[in-house]
């Protein structure tokens, strides 16, 4: 029992880890999370709104694209961008890690946003869109300053939990090596159960996501259940 | 002011307008009233172009609004449109859902917008609601904010649908005298309604539609009080 203890609950190994696993390790899966949320909602919008749109030219490329990156694994798509790309054409990403990371999140998590944005729109009801243009505003305006701003009402909930998924998976992200200082907890913690042969560095890890995932569960239970009478 | 000239509309297979012919004069209140199905919303629709029509023409002001290369957005800007449903933008309160077209239609400043939205808030007797959004309104106020949001741009022509069938009994009146007040000042109005009363006393001319045909109109009296046509008798022995 107290080898279990000691093997999982190793309170000296866990104080060593502080403060870098918050100044570091913690700092990096948020801004991992941050880029990649805001690339792919960026994305998602665009990807959604061509997946509405009148023209096939548009529709079908944003449908392929979609497909086929919900269809990966991300795991995959992280390592063909982290290191499949730069093999292939030479290209040297800026901010080692950083960049490439978040780009492939936003790549995947774009996909998934897409579909969450797209459903938004179209729970909007339709005569949104018909008040709207019956008052002469264009499409596009109508899209801007009607139905998109509701549909993210709508989504809120959906968007929250792909938020929550996007800040687990950033862990992916521990295959790409790191820089030094450039580490999310994951690769943090592992690293660490290598060098202290102990599992204690994994187990404060999990608990660092805990500390952020818990209470984001609990938000997007209230945000479904506040959502639920309205519509 | 709006002329319809053979106007048909398909949705697949089914034609759901079968040549229609109405002229209305400006100032005019025309009432559309006939069978559930008869393609009364579907004309209306085509007349601002939410539907397209598969043959024939609108024209509005003089402007032919089937024509390809029309500015529809132009067009519409001349034509408020009322729903039975009052489609409100809920994101908005309702001195908001007045100033959204002021502003982004018709480039408005935000004050100037305001001013002009408060004030048409007012005419339909809803000053002091401007900061209540569309759930903190009751149905009858709600349809008067979808009034007064459609008449801020200062249409020549006003189409209503139904506008009062969503509502409670008791709030019926109330939207009824916006409009009956609006007829007063001489707005032009194509109003489809169930309402027989109004129709009886607002309008100048009533149509009777089934089928996706004009069966029959005239002035309310006539159409309401000794209809020639026996669909026109059996339609209106069963709502009067
Ligand atoms: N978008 C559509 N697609 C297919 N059919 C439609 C569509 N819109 C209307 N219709 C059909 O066209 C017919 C006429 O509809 P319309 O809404 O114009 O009738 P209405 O006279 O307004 O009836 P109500 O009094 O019930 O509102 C109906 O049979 C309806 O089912
Ligand atoms: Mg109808």
């Amino acid at each position: 029992m107290d080898g279990l203890l000691e093997e999982f609950f190793d309170l000296d190994i866990i104080a060593d880890m502080f403060p870098g696993l918050v100044t570091e390790a913690m700092k990096n899966t948020l801004v991992f999370t941050f880029f990649s949320f805001v690339g792919g909602i960026v994305l998602g919008m665009v990807l959604a709104l061509m997946r509405l749109s009148r023209s096939r030219a548009l529709r079908w490329p944003a449908a392929v694209y979609i497909d086929v990156l919900r269809g990966l694994p991300a795991l995959l798509t992280i390592v063909f961008i982290g290191f499949g790309l730069p093999i292939a054409t030479g290209i040297r990403f800026p901010f080692p890690t950083y960049t490439p990371g978040c780009l492939a999140l936003s790549l995947v998590y774009g996909a998934y946003m897409a579909e969450t944005l797209r459903a938004g729109i179209e729970a909007v009801p339709p005569g949104q869109m018909e008040a709207a243009r019956s008052l002469g505003m264009p499409h596009r305006t109508a899209m801007r300053r009607v139905i998109v701003p509701q549909a993210f009402r709508i989504v809120i909930p959906p968007l929250t939990n792909e938020l929550l998924a996007l800040f687990k998976d950033t862990s992916l992200l521990a295959v790409l090596g790191t820089l030094a200082g450039g580490k999310e907890i994951l690769k943090f913690s592992r690293d660490l159960v290598n060098v202290r042969a102990n599992t204690s560095p994994l187990v404060a890890g999990g608990l660092a996501y805990l500390v952020i995932t818990l209470p984001m569960l609990r938000l997007v239970g209230r945000l479904e259940a506040r959502s639920r009478p309205a519509r | 002011m709006i002329i319809v000239e053979g106007l048909r509309k398909s949705f697949g297979a089914v034609e759901v307008l079968r040549g229609i012919d109405l002229a209305v004069a400006e100032r005019e209140v025309v009432c559309v009233i006939g069978p559930s199905g008869s393609g009364k919303s579907t004309l209306l629709r085509c007349i601002n172009r939410l539907e397209e029509p598969t043959a024939g023409r609108v024209v509005v002001g003089g402007v032919d609004v089937t024509a390809p290369k029309v500015d529809i957005d132009k067009v519409r800007t001349s034509m408020g449109m009322v729903f039975q449903s009052f489609n409100l933008f809920p994101h908005k309160d309702a001195l908001g859902n007045v100033t959204l077209a002021l502003e982004t239609v018709l480039r408005m400043d935000r004050a100037a917008a305001e001013a002009r939205g408060r004030e048409k808030l007012a005419a339909v007797g809803l000053e002091g609601k401007e900061r209540s959004y569309p759930n903190q309104l009751s149905g009858g106020q709600q349809q008067r904010v979808a009034i007064a949001r459609a008449l801020v741009m200062k249409p020549k022509v006003m189409l209503f649908d139904e506008v009062t069938s969503a509502l409670d009994p008791e709030l019926v009146g109330e939207v009824l005298g916006v409009m009956r007040d609006l007829a007063d000042k001489g707005m032009t109005m194509v109003v489809v309604t169930h309402e027989m009363g109004f129709a009886r006393e607002v309008a100048d001319r009533v149509v009777f539609m089934d089928d996706g045909v004009i069966v029959e109109q005239g002035p309310p009296a006539d159409v309401l009080g000794s209809p020639t046509h026996e669909r026109t008798q059996s339609f209106l022995s069963k709502v009067l």
